[in-house]
């Protein structure tokens, strides 16, 4: 039953052997035990379970985790370098962009995708960025000053630096 | 002294283990040996069960058993509902169906396996001959004779029926009279963390431990216990992080009474997670009420009485609280206004549906959405400006406590102040003259106003099902440091930061000094839980009353090793000082000599640690004013939201980011009922919106920009002076956007849209006013 697969998950690289059918999200969760990605749907509609993969953001509960063989794939968990949250990270704490939490771990690693992107997005396009992310608790808005704050802060850094 | 924290936007200590995915939600617990649950539902609204043939389940690789409802029938009880309705007809609601089952997602069977995908691969293996009967859909159809009946034996489909008083005398005094129905649809609350429970069972400490996510872990221990028959005492329920609730898991389920029966029966620790699908059939659903509404006005707008009768879609069975969502509808009919007489009756239907219960609001955003749009169709049957309707039918702000004839008093308002903030953030006047040169040009903008009362801080207990005090132990421990254990059990609201404020400024230490304990009954005295903007007001008020007790206890120790009289010292706002000599013990210090016990006055008990079970004498009334701008495009029936402007009176704010997040959320799930959600069954029973593929929630995208303002009268109810606030943006919000819509349309005469507003409903009722 089982299938090798090789994957590079918050820098650590390993070989795993898994069920053929087993969702990426449940791998993660259940086999190397990072509960960080959280399921919200199960269908690829809520994005909670969004992880990075490549660098991509994707939705872990639409792909298997034998189609992720060879990947390196970033979860919430190894976002922060160092103990220093990312940016992001902190902008949702600054900005109270979570409530009850279950959706974060997805939206973060959203917009950390969108700030890759566009790393001086207006608020309309913040929202176009995040809008395969739900969540129930907070109405979005301090979701927004979130990102926003993130990138403000990323742009100053990168303009001292330079 | 340390600048106050309470008031201040101080960042929420939940939030680092939040952001970095440390924290642990019920199905983030792993436990050795651990096994799967996961249940064979109803895919039919009602049908007879013929038989139930588990062989191939139960011969597939890694099944452990496969659980009926014969099995279960004397051993898990049935599911408790605790309202009390007069001549309540009440279905025995055991936890898995037995010959019959009664709506789409009514549990029939449990797999345990050895892993998740083990236990739903052998769900399907099960043969279930379910013979599909008619069922009982539409509430309002289920009340016509001869429909199909949800529950055969009852003979009727109506669960109960309250009449209202005769008040036709006041009804011929009226020089019009205002006539609506009004549509509430069932929403599906959608948390973004569907329900979990764990079961463990420790046959040597005879120990049932159950994690669940859950809004009211005690309640939930005395009710699983009362249904399994097993010792309160035993019975430990541990909440940990809990993924958002909405008052959909102020309940409990039979899933929470079946874990713990399989787990004892196993001797296996047992987990199960709802999938999204489950958690659309099988946790409850909220609203789900029509309103036929007739009021009595003056001409100048005045209101003399209102008849209002509901009829209640309750679902198949009552859950914790179904049968009391349209009473408490009626417990703030009136909303903000004076209106002296009102007939209230009430239908209380059975459907072959999910149960209906509370989901944010519970209630009060029916009411509030009645009496709100009421408010419009007067203003346009009298042709009156709708502020004016409003504000000629205030109370005034001398004239609280307010009581009105629905039997509660309000405790404190200023209703006008909230509405002309409003008015003024959102430029009402100059928004009518714009208007005017808009529809000249043929644009179709539109205002929408409400004007919000609520019940929160739930409440005095007489009035509440199940106690509505909270409760709040503070221990000093020996270092200094506190330790708060609170009754109420917060998921998303922050009171680990909230209570932590201010029990800061009250014992004049630091927030990262205190740590506030809840969701464990174990650890935490018995509390009520958070629901019903409860949390600080009750609870927060029960934190407060324990420092004072805890206060009291530390003074006397300060005078007795100050070696002063017990009045000669002052609390100096992080100890207690001896007036006028320059001698102070911190509160720290206090701690250490209480351990100590060396140095204590005669016959005191050692330790510092106080306990409090704070009964509120009444409930608070918040209040707000709500509006918001939009433009319809009149040919495809889409509309902009222009602006939106919230101005909410919560009394005194503890930490006003957080009040900001409950506004926005609030109005998040608001907009989604006015705008997008809606749970529709069809004919036969059967849920057509049972994922997120069907059933809209507002996305980013769908949201307006909210700006946010207060007003603050604090409730003389409570010493902190706060209100609540979780509920208020739902409340506030879901009659603006109609309102705004219909005013927007107004050239057409057109009356009313029910919610949703979907593009193709606002278009049809235009084709129809064309035409008309």
């Amino acid at each position: 039953m089982g299938h090798k697969i090789q994957l590079t998950i918050n820098g650590n690289s390993a070989e795993y052997e898994v069920e053929p059918r087993m969702l990426l999200v449940h791998f993660l969760r259940d086999h190397v035990s990072l509960t960080g990605t959280h399921i919200g749907c199960e269908t690829g509609i809520c994005g909670a379970c969004t992880v990075l993969l490549n660098g991509e953001a994707i939705k872990s509960c639409m792909i298997f985790a034998v189609q992720a063989d060879g990947a390196e794939i970033i979860t919430i968990e190894g976002l922060a370098k160092d103990e220093k949250l990312h940016a992001v990270q902190e902008g949702f704490w600054e900005h109270h962009g979570l409530q009850c939490g279950y959706c974060t771990p997805g939206m973060i690693i959203s917009g950390v995708q969108l700030l890759k992107r566009n790393s001086d997005p207006s608020d309309e396009e913040i929202r176009h960025g995040l809008v395969g992310n739900l969540c129930r608790c907070t109405g979005y808005q301090h979701i927004v000053e979130a990102v926003r704050y993130a990138a403000k802060k990323t742009n100053e850094a990168a303009t001292k630096e330079g | 002294m340390a600048q106050k924290l309470v008031g201040q936007r101080v960042k929420r200590v939940e939030d680092p283990r939040l952001i970095t995915g440390t924290s642990h939600y019920v199905d983030d617990i792993h436990l050795p040996g651990m096994l799967y649950a996961a249940f064979l539902r109803s895919p039919y609204a009602h049908a007879r069960i013929k038989s139930i043939k588990a062989d191939l389940a139960l011969q597939h690789p890694g099944v452990v058993a496969v659980i009926t409802g014969k099995e279960t029938k004397d051993k898990c009880g049935t599911v408790p509902c605790a309202a009390a309705v007069p001549d309540l007809k009440r279905p025995t609601h055991y936890c898995l169906a037995l010959d019959r089952a009664y709506f789409v997602g009514h549990p029939v069977a449990i797999v345990i396996a050895n892993d998740r995908y083990t236990a739903r691969d052998a769900v399907d293996l099960i043969d279930v001959d379910f013979e599909p009967l008619p069922a009982a859909s539409d509430p309002e159809a289920a009340l016509k004779s001869g429909a199909p009946l949800a529950h055969p034996e009852f003979r009727t489909n109506l669960a109960f029926k309250t009449e209202g008083a005769d008040i036709s005398e006041i009804f011929k005094k009226a020089d019009k009279i205002v006539k609506q129905k009004l549509l509430n649809q069932r929403l599906v609350p959608c948390a973004m963390e569907p329900r979990g429970v764990i079961a463990h069972w420790l046959p040597g400490e005879q120990q049932l431990t159950l994690w669940s996510s859950t809004q009211i872990p005690h309640l939930m221990r005395t009710q699983v216990a009362l249904m399994l028959g097993f010792p309160e005492n035993r019975l430990r329920v541990i909440t940990p992080e809990v993924g958002g609730g909405f008052g959909s898991k102020l309940n409990v389920y039979a899933e929470e009474s079946l874990l713990g029966y399989v787990s004892m029966k196993l001797k296996k620790p047992v987990k199960w997670i709802e999938t999204r699908r489950e958690n659309f059939t099988g946790t409850i659903h909220g609203r789900g009420q029509v309103a036929e509404i007739e009021m009595a006005v003056k001409n100048d707008g005045t209101i003399l009485g209102m008849k209002y009768h509901i009829v209640s879609d309750l679902g198949a069975y009552h859950q914790l609280l179904t049968p009391a969502m349209p009473i408490l509808t009626g417990l703030v009919l009136t909303g903000s206004y004076k209106i002296p007489s009102v007939s209230l009756s009430v239908s209380g239907v059975f459907t072959n549906r999910m149960s209906t219960d509370a989901y944010r609001g519970a209630g009060r955003p029916e009411a509030t959405y009645m009496i709100e749009r009421m408010m419009d169709r007067i203003a346009q049957e009298l042709k009156l400006d709708p502020v004016e309707v409003r504000k000629k039918n205030f109370p005034k702000p001398e004239e609280f406590p307010f009581a009105t004839p629905m039997g509660v008093v309000y405790d404190s308002g200023n209703y006008t102040l909230a509405l002309d903030k409003c008015l003024e953030l959102i430029g009402y006047q100059k928004f009518r003259q714009e208007q005017a040169e808009a529809r000249k040009q043929g644009r179709h903008i539109g205002i929408g106003l409400s004007c919000y009362v609520e019940i929160c801080a739930l409440g005095p207990s007489p009035a509440m099902p199940a106690g509505g005090w909270e409760s709040a132990t503070v221990r000093l421990e020996p270092t200094g440091k506190v330790t708060i254990l609170t009754g109420a059990s917060p998921h998303g609201q922050g009171q680990e930061t909230s209570f932590a404020q201010i029990a800061a400024d009250e014992l004049g230490v630091k927030l990262e000094d205190i740590i506030v304990v809840h969701g464990d009954t174990s650890i935490v005295q018995y509390g009520i839980g958070t629901f019903g903007s409860r949390a600080t007001a009750v609870g927060g008020t029960a934190v407060y009353e324990a420092i004072n007790k805890l206060k009291a206890k530390g003074k006397k120790i300060a005078a007795h090793n100050l070696g002063v009289e017990e009045n000669a010292v002052e609390w100096d706002g992080s100890g207690f000082a001896a007036k006028g000599q320059g001698k102070r013990l911190s509160i720290g210090e206090i701690a250490l000599a209480a351990h100590l016990a060396k140095m204590l006055p005669q016959d005191m008990e050692p330790g510092l640690s106080a306990t409090h079970f704070y009964e509120p004498k009444n409930f608070t009334f918040p209040f707000g004013a709500h509006a918001v701008t939009v433009d319809v495009d009149i040919e495809t029936g889409a509309f902009k939201i222009l602006r939106y402007v919230a101005v909410d009176d919560c009394g005194k704010v503890i930490n006003p980011m957080m009040v900001d997040g409950q506004v926005h959320g609030g109005i998040a799930q608001g907009l989604g009922q006015a705008l997008y959600e809606e749970a529709v069954y069809d004919e036969n029973g059967q849920l057509l919106t049972g994922e997120f593929m069907d059933y809209a929630l507002p996305r980013t995208t769908h949201m307006p920009w909210i700006e946010c303002d207060r007003t603050e009268t604090p409730t003389p109810v409570n010493p902190l002076g706060v209100k609540g606030v979780g509920e208020a943006g739902t409340i506030g919000s879901t009659p603006v956007f109609v309102n705004a819509v219909v005013d927007a349309l107004a050239p057409f005469g057109i009356k009313h849209i029910d919610m949703p507003l979907k593009p193709e409903k606002i278009w049809r009722a235009i084709q129809a006013a064309k035409r008309a």
